[in-house]
């Protein structure tokens, strides 16, 4: 569905992202992994047309999406989330959620009557007509999801929908993330909370300072020496092992 | 918020009722093009609040399309004798073309905020100049019409007949306005803006859709341009793109609440009837405009969201109020 090929990146003397190869199928959870800094909202940035690629091939669907502006990458049905929410402010959860909506109808009804089962898919109903500057953090990540949903897409691209919130409610929206994936939505995510990685991802990749160290299922990348340097530094595959 | 507007539906039909009867209620002329007057400000604050309180995109130069719109009407009438009363449309599209190039051009290169707001006010000094400087403008000399009472002429004898022009022009806009606040499009400028990028990311073509909100200032610009010339018969360029006017609309919208369809209305009256009380009380020169500037200090001061804004706070909070006694809020 979606095939990235040596997809490069540099800022300035930085190499934010560096020949990165990876593919997500049809009906997959796949998730991306690695340090902060390691250049996965960038990845994320330039496969939904917010930043420029220096180098490489990005094709949804067969055909390639570089040079396409983010609307356009949006109405192919590929829709990416913010790490940092960004919400309409100024209007309620119900408007903002609307807006995704309209970008497959002109008509505000069917706009508003999708978005409530959106709502509810993402359980926000009762909090339709809450402004969306008085939800909490746990809220505004579920307006993100629920607002790219409302817009229909093949590929959802969910940039840390998890970070920052409590236990409880991560169990929450994994739930909510996998019931997405069985109405027949792709996801590729990005993710720090191991726990939801292990639980969600059919497949994961693991970049650090730019470049993928691994991939492969959730466990056998988490069991990776490449992997757990990375994470906490070198030797500490030695240590861990000699540890077990 | 919508219902509840659609409900005060009646109530607003009989307040336009009022406004169309009143010239039959008041015989002082001043009375009447004072509120000629308010309504052609409101007007032209409507088409600054569709790009700036709806888009987002705050505009000083909005007195371009105005401004171009008078001169297009009259040069045809002065120079071919076309009847102003279609002349009124190709000054709708010469302001609508000016807002597809300004736009574009600005839009285009990412311009926002601040730098925008610049942009349109260099445009509007450059019309200026221009205008100052050809012929077919008349020059600094400026363009006199003659004085030809009739409705293909849009002049009219009684002050009555501007009133009812003014009237109609405001009507419209809140007609467009009020089609915003229910459409797609009035949405997606919303959602531009409120926040560009994740509007980007929802699918919204953004530079298309400030594109377009810019034309649709610039044609009702046009238009106002049309009106003014028809009914003051002289133009040169300080009028024509003056910056007081680029001023007065974005003021009215302001004082009224941006993003409101009758923040405009409500501002255009509440300034002009400030003004005239303190012109009509104080006699000292030039006091009066500092008294207007101190009332104009206050309420933007105090009231950020506009006379409209402050309302709608109080009915929120009261209704809010009364929501939290009944159920507690959702915490997670």
């Amino acid at each position: 569905m979606l095939s990235v090929n040596n997809l490069t990146k540099r800022f300035g003397g930085l190499l934010a992202v560096s020949s990165v190869d990876l593919e997500v199928k049809e009906k997959e959870i796949v998730s991306l992994i690695g340090p902060n800094g390691a250049g996965k909202t960038t990845l994320f940035a330039m496969v939904a047309g917010f930043l420029k690629a220096d180098e490489g091939e990005i094709n949804f669907e067969k055909a390639s999406v570089v040079g396409l502006k983010p609307h356009q990458i949006c109405q192919l049905g590929m829709v990416r989330t913010f790490q940092i929410t960004q919400p309409f402010a100024g209007l309620t959860t119900l408007q903002n959620i609307m807006v995704g909506a309209y970008s497959n109808t002109a008509q505000t009804d069917s706009a508003k009557k999708k978005a409530e089962e959106v709502a509810e898919v993402v359980g926000m109903t009762s909090l339709l007509s809450q402004g969306a500057d008085g939800l909490t953090v746990a809220g505004r990540k579920r307006l993100e999801l629920a607002r790219a949903l409302a817009t229909d897409p093949k590929l959802l691209l969910l940039d840390e929908v998890m970070a920052g919130l409590n236990p409880a409610e991560i169990d929450d929206i994994v739930t909510v993330i996998k019931g997405i994936r069985d109405r027949g939505v792709t996801i590729f995510l990005i993710e720090h909370v191991m726990k939801a990685v292990m639980n969600l991802s059919d497949r994961t990749y693991v970049l650090n300072d730019g470049k993928l160290i691994a991939s492969g299922t959730p466990s056998s990348v988490a069991e990776n020496p490449q992997v757990i340097e990375a994470y906490l530094g070198h030797g500490a595959a030695e240590a861990m092992a000699e540890g077990a | 918020m919508m219902s509840n507007f659609r409900s005060h539906l009646s109530f607003l039909l009989l307040g336009a009722l009022g406004l169309i009867i009143l010239p039959y209620f008041i015989t002082s002329r001043f009375y009447i093009d004072v509120l000629t007057l308010i309504f052609f400000t409101a007007y032209l604050g409507q088409s600054w609040n569709i790009l700036g309180g709806y888009a987002g995109q705050f505009s000083f130069g909005g007195v371009m399309f105005f401004g171009t719109g008078a001169y297009v009407s009259s040069i045809l009438l002065t120079t071919f004798g076309f009847p102003p009363i279609f002349g009124i449309f190709l000054a709708i599209l010469g302001g609508a073309i000016l807002g597809l190039i300004v736009g574009y051009m600005s839009f285009r290169s990412g311009l926002r905020g601040s730098y925008f707001a610049l942009i349109t006010l260099a445009f509007a000094e450059l019309l200026r100049v221009l205008a100052n400087s050809v012929e077919f403008t008349g020059g600094g000399v400026g363009l006199f019409l003659t004085y030809a009472p009739g409705l293909s002429n849009l002049q009219f004898e009684s002050p009555v007949g501007f009133y009812y022009f003014a009237l109609i022009l405001m009507f419209i806009s809140i007609a467009i306005v009020y089609w915003l606040e229910s459409s797609r499009f009035g949405a997606q400028l919303v959602a531009i803006r409120e926040n560009e990028d994740a509007a980007e990311a929802l699918g919204i073509d953004t530079l298309r859709c400030k594109i377009y909100a810019i034309m649709i200032m610039g044609a009702m610009g046009g238009a106002a341009g049309t009106f003014y010339s028809q009914k003051y018969l002289y133009l040169d360029p300080p009028i024509a793109y003056s910056i007081h006017l680029s001023v007065e609309m974005l003021l009215v919208t302001i004082v009224g609440g941006m993003g409101t369809i009758f923040g405009p209305l409500v501002g255009a009256f509440v300034l002009h009837t400030v003004n005239e009380i303190a012109r009509h009380f104080i006699d000292t020169p030039g006091l009066s405009l500092i008294v207007y500037g101190l009332i104009l200090i206050i309420i933007i001061g105090y009231l950020p969201n506009g006379l409209i804004g402050a309302f709608k706070k109080k009915e929120k909070k009261s209704e809010s109020s009364s929501l939290d006694k009944n159920q507690s809020r959702e915490e997670p």
